[in-house]
């Protein structure tokens, strides 16, 4: 019974074909593939049928199968071309097998659909599993990009160290930016440390304590910590919580900050004579004389 | 009140999915900067209370347009082990997880209003409300 079914299917593959191809280019004009040129769509097209018919004549998952999923993930087709496909090919099959048999009754329905549906679902299973790897895949090297940017730290000049910190702060990122934290300010010798929060969007209690508990580990290693980019509503709404930051210096920007760490290290900024200036006092000079 | 709409909290990122559209929703009522990051941040201290004490619940927001006056309700509810001594946790600076223990009373002074009923081993539900002023 099997066999002969699939040797019906496989026979009548031009006309399974025919009806398939008609179906997925009538979704298509409303549908996601749009910007995919017609000749590239319909030469996917005919190789994804293809495609099913070797899994269904060999039964099971082909090499072929695999070379092709991999390639639509690569070129980023929408996984829904392939189950919108696939499934299509399922009805039409059915309807074709229905069509040719001479007596229909729900027994010899039953065997038809578990039948197809042994031929298709393998199939189905094999694209899910290639499409959701891919997607797991990029999420896992978001993820280490990601904590790459997470708590840089930047040796401004000699024993001044800025850490700016960009996005939500979540506990897992809070312990990370201790540690480079405490590593940096060692490896840079750094005096005086510059904190920024201006890309930091909540401050609630969590994100503070951590910012405390980073400033008070700094002091016990000898170095000072100064929060600086604390915008007006963040300050409003710190002091609604009643968040005690006296411990430490804060600042509103990153420029006031770093004055006060030159201050805290002994040194200021002086502007260097340029050549013009320069050359006026020595006319100013020759015309006195 | 017209319409709500909640965000579940499971994990430790639903908290910026909570404050994200509750932010968007203070935006669009008219609230000011300052008071956008008031609401956010009370929505922050909610949400993480759910996801530390409670584990799971959620957080839902209303939208309040009467004749003369709009603002936003943002009420947080769990079925978690509940509060035991309501006043103690209402007092500054009392925390059982090595916090600050600023969240609820903070989030009572970010808010206008604030109601909180609790029961123990049956859940905590907290009802706030920031008025467009």
């Amino acid at each position: 019974m099997d066999n002969e079914l699939k040797r019906l299917v496989i026979e009548n593959s031009d006309a399974i074909v025919k009806n398939w191809l008609k179906e997925v280019s009538q979704k298509r004009t409303k549908e996601y593939t749009s910007t995919i040129s017609e000749g590239l769509f319909e030469s996917t097209n005919r190789e994804f049928v293809n495609v099913i018919f070797t899994s269904v004549d060999k039964q099971g998952i082909t090499k072929e199968l695999d070379d092709f999923s991999e390639r639509l993930v690569n070129l980023g087709w929408p996984l829904s071309y392939l189950t919108d496909g696939i499934q299509t090919f399922r009805r039409v099959t059915i309807d074709f097998i229905l069509s040719q048999s001479e007596k229909v009754d729900s027994e010899h329905l039953a065997i038809v659909l578990d039948m197809v549906d042994n031929w298709v679902d393998p199939i189905i299973n094999q694209l899910v599993n290639e499409y959701s790897g891919s997607w797991e895949h990029t999420v896992s090297l978001q993820r280490v990009a990601l904590q790459e940017l997470s708590a840089p730290l930047i040796p401004v000049m000699d024993n001044i160290t800025i850490m700016p910190l960009i996005g939500t702060i979540d506990t897992e990122r809070a312990k990370l930016i201790m540690e480079n934290l405490l590593e940096g300010v060692i490896k840079h010798n750094a005096e005086v440390v510059l904190i920024d929060i201006t890309g930091v969007p909540v401050v609630d209690t969590m994100v503070a304590h951590h910012i405390i508990q980073a400033a008070e580990a700094v002091r016990l290693i000898g170095s000072r910590c100064i929060l600086v980019g604390i915008r007006p509503e963040i300050a409003q709404t710190i002091v609604n919580l009643g968040i005690d930051l006296s411990k430490f210096p804060t600042k509103s920007s990153l420029r006031k900050g770093f004055q006060s760490a030159l201050e805290l290290t002994n040194r200021n900024i002086v502007h260097s004579k340029t050549k013009d200036e320069d050359i006026e006092i020595l006319l100013d000079s020759l015309n006195k004389g | 009140m017209d319409f709500q709409s909640c965000v579940n909290i499971q994990k430790e990122w639903d908290i910026v999915g909570a404050r994200q559209l509750g932010r968007d929703k203070a935006k669009e009522l008219g609230f000011g900067t300052v008071d956008q990051a008031r609401i956010a941040t009370a929505i922050s201290e909610l949400a993480r209370n759910i996801y530390l004490y409670a584990g799971t619940g959620k957080i839902c927001f209303e939208t309040i347009n009467d004749m003369n006056h709009k603002g936003l309700c943002v009420i947080a509810s769990d079925n978690g082990p509940g509060i035991q001594d309501i006043s103690l946790v209402m007092e500054d600076g009392y925390t059982t997880s090595g916090g600050l223990g600023a969240g609820l009373p903070g989030v009572k002074r970010l808010m206008d209003q604030f109601d909180i009923i609790s029961e123990p081993g049956k859940g905590t539900e907290i009802r706030t409300v920031k008025w467009v002023r």
